[in-house]
This record gives structure tokens, C-alpha cells and sequence, in this order.
């Protein structure tokens, strides 16, 4: 797998032969990107420190607040997302009981966080392979350490737009409770859910 | 005397209930009021935060140019944050910190070459000649025999290409700081910057002094055991791997100093001035 800033080389290809294109052409096009790695490098040296401590800010906050409890898997989240992602996509009636976040939750917003660290440490495997040359090491040499990187920037992507994906069809009021942090639940639903669980417990 | 006390009782009851009644829902319109007030803080607040974001990148979008000094082509914030950057991770620097060098089986047979700026076709390595401008009125002038009589130090190493790819490569040829050593440059390699530049003056490059004269900086005049190819930067050129291949001048004709950052090509066309790796 190549990977390059400056040149239209990102694609899969084995003997020649190019299997995918991550890139088209039209994708330059449309963003306008084309000559502009200088602008493009520059723009990334000034946001990673956003990233950076946006991430650190956030990770605090967690910690401080005792939110981590409601975003760390716990022990049968792993089993339990699955029946969230069944019922998501609308093939499982019932979803597993949650708290704050349900099991697949749990397990993204943790990812993230792990991925954001993945995120630093390759970055700095790319930007001072030789000042950091046991980060580069530990993260498999200078190649995978790109290939690495690129893979977890994909995977942001992918996680942004199943996320906002998410929002627009779990619809307003969790939106609200988004920005929010709490929900308002009247009595009604209240007894309904209450009952609900009751059901279930039996 | 029994019925009026029924009444009073009845008529408390139904006080205690109105009242209860009362509390509740004042109870609810404070809860109610409680809840728009956390929620216009929240929105409010949300819709600020996203506002400062949006007006931020305009600001950044809509932001000058730098002005041109030895760097030029970026807008002057990012510029900004790139020297900022540099004067961070340069505290990270040392001349220990040396690349990782590969077995010679790892080296591809077919070298690459990339951009030919400050390489004429006219050019002919036998009466190459390079000056060292020990100081205004004096230079040093070398022949590749001169260089070729120093200590030879060989380097099998990834070099690095801003672009992103990067190449396994066999270099050989002097240390800068041996060179420095043999030509009693210590007075110019005091200075904070050296600068390398071709015959015609299209390619050139700054360079600061603790990179120079990190112990893996080669002036190259061999690459895979035999001389170094034209368009590869024969007879001499600069390796420096604590520096992107952009830093890398081939076909070196003068070597200058100075305690301000000499011209460099690239910084003039919006690239970090250090690219330092």
C-alpha cells in the first residue's frame, strides 16, 4: 500500500494492478486540493495541537468527572453490542438494557479514545522518525507507522459519519440531550419504561 | 358543636389538598423553568462554541500572507505555527538520536531521483569545483579529490521524501563534522546556520548548525559502492537524514554560513524552513 501526501498515490495495488483507489480524481477536484502539500502539511502542524489537546482535555474531564464509568466496556458490553448493532440495523427487536450509553457506545467512544492516542504515537513515529527512532521502532518502522496513521484517520471518518448518522435517526430529543446532558422524560414514559423493565426482569 | 368541626376538617383537608396541589405545580414550573434555563445555557453556549470554530477557520482562510523573508508562500498564521512547532520539538533534538541504518541486502537495485532544479544538462562532473566561504573575503575552494581524501563514512538508511515516500538508500561519503574538523571550520560551524546552493544559484538550502553536524550528515560522493549518478547529484551532494530529501542539495557548488537562516527553495514556496525529521 502507498501512501503519499504530495502525489496521487493512495491505492491498493498488488503487481501493478490497481485494486482500489482511494483517491480519485474527481476527489481532488471537488476539494481542490491538488498542489497544495505545503498548505496542507502546514494546515496539519497547526490543527494536531487542537487534536492533541482537545483529546488530553477530554480524557481530564472523564476522569475527573467519574464519566469513564458510563463510557469504559465493561465485561459484558462486548457481547451485548452485537444485539445493539442487530437491533440498529433492525433484524433484533429489543435492545439490552443501558445506562447512559448502550454496549456499542460504550465500545466507540472508548475506541476513539485509544485510537487518539494510536493517532499521537504514529504521528510522532512520522514526524521525528529519527529524534523518536524507538516510537517509530515500536510502531513497526517508518512504513507501517504511515500506513498506520492513515488507517486511523480513515477510521475517524467512518466513525463520524456512522456517528452523525446515528444522531439524525435517534432524532431531536436525544440531539437535544446531546448538547444538553440531560433528558427530560415525563411520567408517563417513565411508568411505560418502568414496566417495560418489569416485564423483562421476569 | 360536631358538624361545624366536620367542616372545619373537611374544609382543612381540602386546604391541605389545594395546597399540595399548589406546591406541586409550583414544584413543575420551577422544575420547567429549571429545565429551559439549562437549556438555553446548553444551546447557547453550543451554538457560541460553533460560531468561535466557524469564525475561527474564516479568520484562518481569510488571513495574509507571510510576508517574504527567507520563508514566503504561506499564510502568515500557519507560518506562525510551523516556527512555533520547530522551537517546541527542537528541544527534543540531539545528535545522538541517530537513524536507524539497514543491512546492504535491504537496498533496492533501482535508486530513486526526484526534481532537477539547480541541475543544468551542460554539466560536467570533471571540472566541478566547490567553494566554502570561510568569511567575506576569504573562500575555500576544493576539487572532489580534496573531499575524497577525507575519512570516508558509510550510511545505509530510509531516506525521506516530503511527498511521502521513502527509499532504503546506501550513501557514502565524508561527515559534515569530520569535513568541518579537517578544514578548521570551527569558527563557521559556531554560526547557527549553513547553507549549500548549486552552481547556478536555483537550488539552495539553510540548514541549522546542529543538524549540519549531527554525526550522520554526509557530504555523499558514492551511493551503492560507485559514483553517484547525474541526476542523483554526482559528484557531491548533501545527505542529511535528520531532514526531509527536500534539504538534501545535490550537486553541492558553495557552502556559506551565517548566524541568520540562510535562503532555502522550498521554505520559499510555503514549506516548514527546519523540515527536520
Amino acid at each position: 500500500m502507498l501512501i503519499y501526501w504530495g502525489n496521487d498515490v493512495y491505492k491498493i495495488a498488488i503487481g501493478g494492478k490497481v485494486l482500489f483507489n482511494f483517491f480519485p480524481e474527481g476527489f481532488y477536484r471537488f476539494f481542490n486540493i491538488s498542489h497544495r502539500l505545503s498548505e496542507g502539511m502546514a494546515l496539519h502542524f497547526l490543527f494536531m495541537w487542537f487534536f492533541f489537546a482537545n483529546g488530553i482535555l477530554y480524557v481530564l474531564y472523564t476522569i475527573i468527572s467519574g464519566e469513564w464509568r458510563e463510557l469504559v466496556p465493561q465485561k459484558k458490553s462486548f457481547k451485548e453490542a452485537w444485539l445493539v448493532v442487530l437491533h440498529d440495523l433492525h433484524i433484533r427487536k429489543t435492545a439490552p438494557l443501558q445506562n447512559k450509553y448502550n454496549a456499542a457506545q460504550r465500545i466507540a467512544y472508548t475506541s476513539i479514545i485509544v485510537m487518539g492516542f494510536g493517532s499521537i504515537f504514529t504521528g510522532l513515529a512520522i514526524y521525528k522518525p529519527v529524534q523518536f527512532n524507538w516510537i517509530c521502532f515500536l510502531c513497526g518502522g517508518y512504513h507501517l507507522a504511515r500506513i498506520l496513521h492513515f488507517t486511523l484517520t480513515l477510521g475517524y471518518v467512518f466513525f463520524f459519519l456512522v456517528h452523525i448518522f446515528q444522531v439524525i435517526m435517534a432524532g431531536w430529543k436525544n440531539f437535544q440531550s446531546v448538547i444538553t446532558g440531560f433528558e427530560v422524560i415525563d411520567d408517563k414514559t417513565l411508568n411505560e419504561l418502568a414496566n417495560e423493565e418489569h416485564g423483562r426482569a421476569n | 358543636m360536631e358538624e361545624p368541626t366536620n367542616q372545619t376538617e373537611q374544609t382543612r383537608e381540602e386546604n391541605t389538598a389545594a395546597n399540595h396541589k399548589i406546591e406541586e405545580l409550583s414544584a413543575e414550573a420551577l422544575l420547567e423553568k429549571q429545565i429551559k434555563r439549562r437549556r438555553f445555557i446548553a444551546f447557547g453556549s453550543f451554538i457560541v462554541l460553533q460560531a468561535a470554530a466557524f469564525g475561527g477557520w474564516k479568520w484562518l482562510a481569510n488571513s495574509p500572507e507571510e510576508v517574504k523573508t527567507v520563508t514566503a508562500g504561506a499564510k502568515a498564521p500557519l507560518r506562525r505555527a510551523l516556527n512555533q512547532t520547530e522551537l517546541f520539538c527542537r528541544r527534543l533534538f540531539s545528535g545522538n538520536h541517530l537513524v536507524k541504518t539497514y543491512p546492504k541486502e535491504m537496498v533496492p537495485k533501482n535508486l530513486r531521483s526526484n526534481s532537477y532544479v539547480g541541475m543544468p544538462d551542460n554539466f560536467n562532473p570533471a571540472t566541478w569545483k566547490m567553494q566554502v566561504v570561510k568569511s567575506p573575503t576569504e573562500t575555500l575552494t576544493l576539487t572532489i579529490d580534496d573531499i575524497k581524501a577525507l575519512p570516508k563514512t558509510e550510511l545505509i538508511y530510509d531516506f525521506k521524501c516530503v511527498e511521502g515516500w521513502d527509499q532504503i538508500q546506501h550513501w557514502a561519503g565524508v561527515k559534515f563534522s569530520d569535513f568541518v574538523a579537517h578544514y578548521k571550520l570551527e569558527k563557521q560551524a559556531a554560526m547557527e546556520y549553513v547553507g549549500f546552493a548549486t552552481e547556478d544559484k536555483q537550488y539552495y538550502v539553510g540548514i541549522d548548525m546542529p543538524s549540519a553536524l549531527h554525526p550522520q550528515t554526509l557530504l555523499a560522493y558514492e551511493v551503492n559502492d560507485g559514483p553517484i549518478p547525474i541526476q542523483n547529484g554526482a559528484p557531491l551532494r548533501l545527505i542529511i537524514p535528520v531532514k526531509y530529501g527536500i534539504k538534501n542539495l545535490k550537486r553541492i557548488a558553495t557552502i556559506s554560513f551565517s548566524n541568520q537562516r540562510l535562503p532555502d527553495y522550498w521554505a520559499e514556496q510555503g514549506y516548514d524552513y527546519y523540515s527536520g525529521l
